[in-house]
């Protein structure tokens, strides 16, 4: 299945085409998202579209979707003149498009989500029919009359792809998919594509993961800055040759310099705390323990309690005293403004809205979580001077791209304000650090430069907890390894000698999907 | 095709210029509103606000502007607080009742003894009072989860029946030959509340206002608890990030507002009111919602519109007497004011571009 026939490239040109984006421009106020992009997919070929963060690829597809005008150029779907001017139309003339971040109702059952997405969606039994016919053609086994809620992330993102399949498009964009799959649901997805190419659905992938990109898919084009830099088939390249390209100069591994392990500095022991989210995941009975100079990751597919398990170590979430312990301090019951001062910082995932202020300055975003360890205010009130040292200190020391420190979080692109906000935990001398998702929308430089931060704060002594998604990062970065899932934390062990296998074993394998493409295979 | 776009900064242009947009459009429609029921609009607009500043009788009337102003400034920096941090008290009209009701009976209890402590008693049991009336909805919020907007609304309607009854039951003038209405405080020095310069209109309240629109300016601005009320309400979750409790900053900014209130009372009462009577409540505690957005829910920009409010209030007083203007085309002209502050304000956050183009409705 994996392996692909030679004759395979040959036979993707002879291929008619189908979609032809010439010349397109669009910019927004102050910046250029796509400058002059050209390029060109066949019938059931799998097309890369590949470049760092703010590359353009995202913007790209959006007017391919018809959620964003181009200022100039012109796209041909078939040879005719193609100009949607709203999703709705692409729909209709055959594009779909499944999105990085779903838009589904988890109150609602799968079918009626679906119905949701249709214009004229016809009774519901029908529809389950379809999706039950749709799911098992394409080995994508779904329950239409399941709550979205209760869905897996895999799950969900199955119940978009189907959406999709339902309107039969000639071309199929998925955005950043793999980034919620367990590696088991990866390989189910890919032949899932694979599949859809044969039958003559084009497919338009977005990613920044090489490895995927160089298996699937059959012509690459790398964009930077707004710009194409190259078109390749990743096949014939290396996934360094094309990092290079994405970036446009050379990459370093981070450096690791193994110290010795200290003390234990973090303890959790039957950490088990209800979800404050609807539909969350409850932490049950979570025990694990980190040294100084250790880094522990914890890998799992998002909605496996991750946010969850932050929130209970930054002290959003309190517990009894005994659950956390920071050096070897009782902590369970302490908010997050007392964890910091006992010495331990965290990092959420989410930027806007919970680790910054959208609309507040980058000042006023370094006095968030600062305040208490930089010693930010006297007798309560604050000392302006000194935030603003402090954001001007992340700013440098992070290479966060800003007009200056006054402008408001949300200005900044998501890479620089997560520079930002890294920078600001990183920055504060403490003795534990949690950080969930450290990398996340980031473009490959900063986040070789975040990672080795992390190491370096390790190595000079800081315990830290990176949680994420990506299993490369953890890989790179971590000392121990242990994965949530279903809230529950396996035990944690050395990332010597771990494989992919392993840990997509540990994370629960394919969520009984294993069975999926037998029938095929 | 007119559409709106969400700008990357907060315009500080528009944040400013709101305001005075706001009130020219509201100039203008309340004219014609004043034209269709057939007053001349200038004369109506001239008399509402020049004439109470300029015209004949400005020196009495210009007094009249800070009795007004005193309150609504007062009552409207509490809200704002809460405001900003997305914690709706509506009730403050009750909490000023309230406020009045409990500094009176304290006052009134130990009638006719002379003590100077008595009034800085009052005034304390003033804010106790609205500070407890405000405790009610603060704590079914954080207990039960209950809306504070319905509960300190409702209340005011409690506090209202309680005042009834104070004017007519518990607090009324033994010698006031069976009218409602207390004891007059002009005739009890120890527990009144003077004018301090004679036809100014400054009065303990006045003074209690603008000192505290300096000490809110400087808790906004300085102080983290200032920074936690703003960015409580702009990101609750990265408050909680932060490490604010959400019960405790409920507790304190509904406090603060009810006892703001309460104080407003207790000086309306001791001062140009001068007595607990059934209709003792004008209002202030709903115009004051007005003036919070006015000022932008900021300390200074409070004052300021405080004292426009109050130029409608004693203007719109003079235009029903001199033009027989009904007292309800005044209201509507005040509320047309928070209708067309809060529609100019959209231009803060957005900007209106021509054309289609790119449509805002996607699931990124």
């Amino acid at each position: 299945m994996t392996g692909t026939q030679p004759a395979d490239s040959a036979e993707t040109t002879a291929r008619p085409e189908l979609l032809r984006v010439e010349g397109i421009t669009k910019a927004y106020p102050g910046v250029v998202a796509n400058s002059d992009v050209s390029f060109t997919i066949r019938e059931g070929e799998v097309h890369a579209l590949l470049g760092e963060n703010g590359a353009g690829k995202s913007t790209m597809v959006k007017m391919i979707f018809g959620l964003v005008r181009p200022d100039s150029g012109r796209m041909t779907l078939r040879g005719k003149p193609y100009a949607p001017a709203k999703p709705a139309e692409a729909r209709r003339l055959g594009v779909g498009m499944v999105f990085q971040h779903f838009s589904l109702f988890e109150a609602l059952n799968v079918a009626e989500n679906v119905a949701l997405g249709m214009e004229n969606p016809p009774p519901m039994r029908e529809l389950a029919a379809r999706i039950r016919a749709v799911s098992e053609e394409y080995g994508l086994p779904l329950d239409p009359a399941r709550m979205v809620g209760d869905l897996s992330a895999g799950e969900r993102q199955r119940v978009e792809i189907i959406r999709c399949l339902l309107q039969d498009p000639k071309l199929l964009i998925m955005d950043e998919p793999t980034s919620v799959l367990t590696p088991q649901e990866v390989e189910i997805l890919f032949k899932t594509l694979r599949q859809l190419s044969r039958e003559g659905t084009a497919i338009l992938y977005i990613s920044h993961k090489l490895e995927e990109i160089r298996s699937l898919c059959d012509t690459a084009t790398i964009l930077r800055r707004g710009r194409v830099v190259a078109t390749c088939t990743p096949r014939d390249r290396t996934a360094r040759e094309m990092a290079e390209l994405m970036v446009g100069s050379s990459l370093q591994p981070p450096e690791r310099s193994r110290g010795e392990k200290g003390p234990v500095a973090l303890g959790v022991s039957d950490l088990s705390v209800a979800s404050p989210i609807p539909f969350g995941t409850s932490l049950k009975a979570v025990s694990f323990t980190v040294a100084r100079g250790e880094v522990l990751g914890i890998a799992g597919v998002a909605g496996n309690g991750q946010d969850e398990l932050l929130l209970a170590l930054s002290g959003e979430l309190k517990s009894d005293a005994d659950r956390v312990r920071i050096d070897s301090h009782a902590a369970g019951h302490l908010g997050p403004s007392e964890r910091r001062k006992a010495g331990l910082v965290a990092a959420p995932e989410d930027r806007y809205g919970h680790a910054a202020a959208p609309d507040m300055s980058l000042v006023e975003n370094a006095l968030l979580s600062g305040a208490v360890r930089k010693g930010l205010t006297r007798a309560g009130f604050i000392d302006w001077a000194a935030t603003k040292a402090f954001a001007e200190e992340i700013i440098t020391a992070y290479d966060v791209r800003t007009p200056g420190p006054d402008v408001a979080a949300r200005a900044l692109s998501g890479g620089n304000l997560q520079k930002f906000l890294m920078g600001r935990e990183l920055m504060q001398g403490a003795s534990v650090i949690v950080i969930n998702q450290p990398t996340w929308g980031v473009d490959a430089a900063a986040a070789a430069a975040i990672r080795q931060s992390i190491l370096d704060r390790a190595a000079e002594g800081a315990a830290v907890v990176v949680i994420s998604q990506d299993l490369d990062e953890l890989l790179e970065v971590a000392d121990s390894f242990a994965v949530l899932n279903e809230g529950r934390l396996t035990r944690p062990r050395s990332t010597d000698g771990l494989t992919m296998e392993e840990i997509g074993l540990m994370m629960g394998g394919a969520h009984g999907m294993e069975v999926a493409h037998h029938a095929e295979a | 095709m007119l559409r709106l776009e969400k700008r990357p900064t907060p315009s500080r242009f528009w944040l400013y210029a709101t305001p005075v947009v706001a009130v020219v459009l509201t100039m203008i429609v309340g004219g014609i509103l004043f034209a269709l029921m057939g007053k001349n609009p200038f004369e109506v607009i001239r008399t509402i606000f020049w004439d109470p500043v300029f015209g004949e009788f400005a020196f009495y009337l210009r007094g009249q502007l800070l009795v007004k102003a005193g309150p609504l400034i007062l009552i409207a920096i509490g809200l704002a607080l809460g405001f900003r941090a997305g914690i709706w008290n509506i009730g403050a009209e009750g909490q000023y009742i309230m406020g009045a009701v409990v500094g009176a009976s304290v006052g009134l209890a130990v009638f006719p003894t002379d003590n100077r402590l008595i009034f800085p008693v009052m005034v304390l049991a003033g804010a106790f009072g609205g500070w407890a009336w405000a405790m009610i909805p603060a704590i079914l919020k954080t207990r039960f989860n209950t809306n504070e907007i319905l509960v300190s609304l409702m209340l005011v309607y409690v506090a209202q029946t309680i005042l009834a009854k104070a004017a007519t039951g518990f607090l009324k003038n033994p010698e006031g030959m069976g009218f409602p209405g207390s004891r007059n405080f002009s005739s009890y020095p120890a527990a009144a509340n003077p004018e301090l310069i004679a036809g100014s209109g400054l009065h303990w309240g006045g003074v209690t206002a603008l000192v505290t629109a300096v000490l809110a300016y400087i808790l906004l601005s300085r102080h983290i608890a200032g920074y936690q009320i703003k960015l409580a309400g702009q990101a609750p979750r990265a408050a909680r990030f932060h490490g604010v409790s959400p019960t405790r900053l409920v507790m304190l900014c509904m406090g603060l507002s009810g006892a703001l209130a309460g104080l407003a009372g207790l000086f309306e009462v001791t001062g140009p009111a001068g007595q607990i009577s059934i209709d003792f409540n004008t209002g202030y505690g709903f115009t004051a919602i007005i003036v919070a957005f006015l000022g932008r829910l900021n300390p200074l920009g409070i004052v300021l519109a405080g004292f426009l409010m109050a130029l409608t209030y004693v203007g719109g007083e003079m235009a029903s007497t001199n033009l027989g203007l009904p007292a309800a085309a005044i209201q509507v002209f005040q509320g047309m004011l928070l209708f067309f502050l809060l529609a100019v304000d959209v231009l803060t956050n957005y900007r209106f571009r021509l054309g289609a183009g790119a449509a805002s409705a996607g699931a990124k």
